[in-house]
């Protein structure tokens, strides 16, 4: 049977030798989770008040953007008729978990987050649209909408309706991702994905690669800026990456004992894929490389007494360790969950194409797009206090 | 003997006629509604019944299928699996369905193992996890059973594949929509029974109405020990198999 179908191992099904869904569908879920995460940030300083991390509330919020601007693209290069998405808008299947991602999506971008950025950057941009020239007096005249008050009363409106957005914005962050989590804890067919807690530890893990990404998205720009860091930020961001690592192990980690302890149909055969075809990037790469190194620098420095530059370095190693870790944890669901057989008699390979539609290099290509898009919407929406438009 | 003309025309008359009629049987063995006929949804319910001990493995179903829907090389909208079981070891079957079985099975003796063939093929669920999950609604269940793409409306996204617990969907290489068994919709709703049952030199596997009290399948339904494939998901599946073995899955 070898000679016949390569690349099995065992027996599937004659239709599950390929796999459906690519590197792009890694990346879809990876960045919805970057979004959700830089957002839920943004909402600490806002609505928890929590002034340390004041500084990084306006990036938090642009990161987000960046992110969530890129997020339906993956799945539009995916599509097999990307022409026809639009039915999602227009005649919703309502049993269909994924027909709801237009909508919260939409939800999400026009409701919370150009929203809550409007808002607060609505008298930079009017100051703006007053002060420049040319055609960025024009392009800052269109971002005011028509809205050129900002006496102190229109202000204090601003703040009061921004805070209900970000309180609205926690939960729809949660939706998003849960609801990205759902798309696959919901397809009993595969024992792989069918979990009730693949919502919550898609929602967690989603807040530790925001953070992480937030974190060194900070670091570069002040250091590209040559402006000094506030290190009581950076330290109190790291903190929480830590505390909420914590959690999202630990929901990783009660899955799995719950799995073994189970030890159903399924789980001698995903048992063995772990221990090898997955061994690399599960084993490896997500739960030694990326979970517990990060989680180790991370609690070191809770513990110990190191310099600010040391520290410093501790968290950019510790937040790209956690942005590797985190890929892979949706690299390990979607191209996991589709390596071995649903029959439990066999597993197949991904073969992941380099220049094709839904190879590595568009996936590359995905993931870097979002910062030069960041990079324009620092340009235009200055995030830091000493230069605003 | 002699005729004369009209005594001639007579006896030709009625042999066209009853060869006919035996004709219409032999093309509908389900009492499917004959050709000519008005085809109304409403009064059928379709599905399949398979008999395991019936089943020799050769593939004919496999092939007429590929032929009378065009179905693209490496991809199965039905398929064979031989299953070889060694004693109480249910767990851990040896199954093996090489190009789908389209060419038959190399032959194998292998003393104290059981050995035996299970035709696959769309189960046309009632309750069917690939309709529920279609974002689009391009795939759905007629009004007379049988769960469907709409080829001209499907986005392509793979999440019936997915969601199917079965195996029996792909994402068609050339035409990027979701693929899969229509049980010949269109030789079913003209009175003709499918393709792969129609190759079935052993009549293992059997076009069955629900809906039709003539149908063969009440009998076989009720005088059998019958399963459907993986009964816990509970989508209501509709391929009745007749003395399945517990290891198949």
């Amino acid at each position: 049977m070898d000679a016949v179908i390569p690349n099995v191992q065992g027996f599937m099904y004659p239709n599950e030798v390929q796999l459906t869904w690519s590197v792009l569908i890694v990346v879809y879920p990876y960045i919805t989770g970057l979004v959700a995460g830089a957002f839920i940030l943004a909402s600490l300083a806002r609505v928890f008040n929590i002034a340390a991390v004041q500084p990084i509330y306006r990036l938090s919020l642009l990161t987000a953007l960046a992110f969530l601007l890129v997020a339906p693209l993956p799945l539009q290069l995916h599509l097999g008729h990307p022409e026809r998405s639009y039915e999602m808008y227009m005649t919703p299947h309502r049993t269909s978990a994924m027909a709801m991602f237009g909508f919260v999506y939409l939800w999400y971008l026009l409701v919370v987050l150009l929203l809550e950025i409007w808002l607060d950057y609505r008298k930079d941009i009017i100051l703006a649209a007053r002060s420049r020239t040319g055609v960025m007096k024009w392009v800052y005249s269109a971002l005011t909408l028509g809205s050129r008050n900002i006496d102190a009363k229109s202000l204090h409106v601003d703040d009061r309706v921004g805070w209900v957005v970000t309180l609205i914005g926690i939960p729809s962050a949660f939706l998003l991702h849960g609801y990205v989590g759902f798309i696959f804890g919901s397809v009993k067919a595969n024992p792989w994905w069918s979990s009730p807690l693949m919502p919550v530890v898609f929602i967690f893990s989603a807040m530790v690669s925001g953070i992480a990404v937030v974190l060194l998205v900070y670091e570069t720009v002040a250091h590209l800026r040559k402006r000094p860091i506030d290190m009581a930020c950076l330290d109190t961001v790291a903190k929480y990456l830590l505390y909420i690592f914590i959690v999202d192990f630990s929901l990783e980690m009660l899955d799995l004992v719950h799995r073994m302890y189970e030890a159903n149909q399924s789980f001698r055969a995903l048992d063995f894929m772990v221990h090898t075809q997955l061994y690399l990037s599960q084993i490896v790469l997500q739960i030694e490389l990326g979970t517990l190194v990060p989680i180790g620098l991370l609690a070191l420095v809770q513990v110990g007494k190191f310099g600010a530059i040391l520290r410093r370095r501790i968290y950019t190693v510790a937040a790209a360790l956690t942005l590797i870790g985190i890929f892979f944890m949706r690299w390990n669901v979607v191209i996991g969950g589709q390596l071995f057989s649903k029959s439990f008699l066999g597993y197949t390979t991904y073969k992941m194409a380099f220049a094709a539609r839904e190879g590595l290099l568009p996936a590359i290509a995905l993931l870097i797009l979002p910062f030069p898009i960041l990079w324009g919407l620092l340009k235009l929406l200055p995030p830091w206090e000493e230069q605003k438009v | 003997m002699d005729l004369s003309r009209r005594e001639l025309l007579a006896a030709a008359g009625k042999f066209i006629v009853l060869s006919g009629a035996a004709l219409e049987a032999f093309e509908s063995p389900t009492g499917a509604l004959a050709a000519d006929s008005k085809y109304r949804m409403a009064d059928h319910w379709w599905a399949m019944t398979i008999d395991i001990g019936k089943c020799i493995g050769c593939g004919n179903c496999v092939r007429a299928c590929a032929s009378e829907n065009d179905v693209p090389e490496g991809f199965f909208r039905t398929w064979v699996e031989r299953y070889e079981v060694n004693g109480e070891d249910m767990e851990h079957p040896q199954v093996e369905s090489p190009a789908g079985g389209m060419h038959g099975f190399p032959v194998r003796n292998t003393p104290g193992v059981k050995s035996f063939f299970v035709p696959k093929l769309c189960n046309h669920c009632a309750e069917s996890p690939c309709v529920q999950v279609c974002p689009v609604g391009a795939t759905y269940v007629s009004p007379d059973g049988v769960v469907l793409v709409d080829q001209q409306y499907c986005v392509g996204c793979g999440y019936c594949v997915q969601a199917c617990p079965y195996g029996c969907r792909y994402l068609h290489p050339t035409k990027h929509v979701a693929d899969k068994c229509t049980l010949c919709y269109h030789r079913i709703t003209k009175g003709l029974t499918t393709a792969c049952c129609e190759a079935c030199p052993t009549a293992a596997r059997t076009l069955a109405d629900l809906k039709n009290p003539k149908d063969p399948v009440h009998e076989f339904l009720r005088v059998n020990a019958v399963q459907v494939l993986k009964p816990d998901m509970a989508t209501g599946a509709k391929v009745f198999y007749k003395d399945l073995d517990g290891s198949v899955r």
